[in-house]
């Protein structure tokens, strides 16, 4: 329960607002290892813990953190340079059912900041770990200028087909223009065989799994990455707690057969 | 090189129609090719056509005062545009325009209109498969608006 102090390696502004973060600790040596689908609770000196989400190779020895500055935590921990420190408990939590992956076609699923817990799914198809028998990418966004780890989707396309969509943008956009869920709705799957990561906003998610249930993707084939106000990290506060579940120990990733129920519960 | 009727028995729009009507369909259809900036549709002029992309980008807008245009959202191989042939007065309601080459199947929905009012069977079947994509397309401007990834949104409705 006691952080581990981490030094800042590198800091990318991703656009205004947001940006990721590499650090190392302190004390010298690699980062530990963790699952794609992890996170670490990161600790701002004097301003708070948050759970931010593993967004880097398992394999760099460093961990990477794509952060939006938005309460006090996360507004600190955007304001760290490099060499400066902070807190680091983890890493916690399930990650993606990497295992589910191999021979199925893969359907990665992003929204908006959702794109950084995925990100370690791509490296690790990259890397040659895990072997869908194909795979595709749909990143949506709100605009061109917020879409995260820009500079690598060209690379990523050895790996996956990817399809990018922003809610609004100019036509010199060479993507496309409009909801995630259009052209997630005209993609050919063969729905028997198709795993589907998913990670956005709740109510992003909720309708692509309308789209994906309606195109005959079971429920037991759907993954997500749930976000709630998690404090421990360990099951213990309750602060996370979902139904029966603990979002922190139990998830963040859950399938969405398992958790439909709590799911479709409001307010909850 | 496929005829008319051979693209639309293709297209998941049409699967199911009776040949027949497919026959009659692509009757009022035509290829036609748009280069990049070339506009298909222009708002508030007459809507005599419907179209199918088969290849290429076209972005739906608007023309907004001390702005320019703005793009609503973009179409792709395969998707379906214009539905004001069916509605009076009949009359674009955006702009439609070629992104880049686009070659589309083009459909003469004024003569399919009178068709569809001689046969309402007909009417009614291409009436549904254009129903959907008004719903589908009215649910993506729902969602739209939502700016699910702001993280900026209205404050909660006041409990009395």
């Amino acid at each position: 329960m006691v952080p581990d102090i981490y030094r800042i390696a590198s800091r990318t502004e991703e656009f205004p607002g947001t940006c990721t973060l590499g650090i190392t600790p302190h004390s010298g040596g690699r980062a530990g290892n963790f699952s794609a689908g992890q996170f670490n609770m990161l600790y701002a000196f004097g301003a708070g813990e948050v759970a931010i989400s593993m967004s880097g190779s398992a394999q760099d020895g460093t961990y990477i953190h794509t952060i939006r500055s938005q309460g006090l935590a996360t507004q600190a921990l955007h304001r760290l340079r490099e060499g400066e420190f902070l807190g680091v408990r983890g890493p916690f939590g399930s990650g993606w059912p990497m295992e589910q992956v191999a021979g199925r076609h893969l359907l990665i699923v992003a929204g908006g900041l959702g794109m950084a817990p995925l990100r370690p799914v791509i490296y690790s198809l990259l890397e040659g770990k895990t072997q869908p028998s194909s795979a595709q990418l749909f990143y949506g966004a709100r605009r061109p200028q917020e879409m995260l780890y820009t500079g690598e989707l060209q690379r990523w396309q050895q790996a996956l087909k990817v399809v990018t969509t922003v809610d609004h943008a100019e036509t010199e956009w060479p993507g496309q223009i409009g909801v995630i869920t259009k052209p997630l709705g005209a993609a050919t799957l063969d729905a028997e065989n198709t795993v589907v990561f998913l990670c956005g906003p709740e109510v992003m998610m909720r309708f692509c799994i309308q789209v994906l249930l309606g195109k005959g993707v079971s429920a037991d084939a759907i993954y997500l990455s749930m976000e709630r106000n998690m404090k421990c990290a360990i099951g213990h506060c309750g602060h996370c707690q979902w139904g029966p579940n603990f979002i922190c120990k139990d998830g963040p990733v859950f399938r969405y057969g398992d958790i439909r129920a709590w799911f479709d519960i409001r307010a909850l | 090189m496929k005829s008319i009727e051979q693209l639309l028995q293709q297209h998941p729009f049409f699967h199911g129609l009776p040949a027949t009507d497919r026959q009659l369909i692509s009757g009022c259809g035509e290829n036609c090719v748009y280069s990049s900036g070339e506009y298909i549709a222009r708002e508030n002029t007459p809507a005599d056509f419907f179209f199918v992309i088969r290849e290429g980008r076209v972005a739906v807008e608007t023309y907004m005062p001390s702005h320019g245009a703005l793009c609503l959202q973009t179409l792709h191989d395969g998707d379906i545009f214009g539905w004001s042939w069916l509605f009076p007065p009949y009359r674009w309601t955006f702009d439609a325009r070629a992104l880049e080459k686009v070659r589309a199947i083009r459909l003469d929905g004024k003569c399919l209109r009178q068709k569809c009012e001689e046969d309402p069977r007909l009417g009614f079947e291409l009436m549904k498969r254009f129903a959907k994509i008004v719903a589908e397309r009215l649910q993506a401007t729902r969602l739209q608006l939502l700016d699910v990834y702001s993280t900026e949104r209205p404050p909660p409705a006041e409990v009395r």
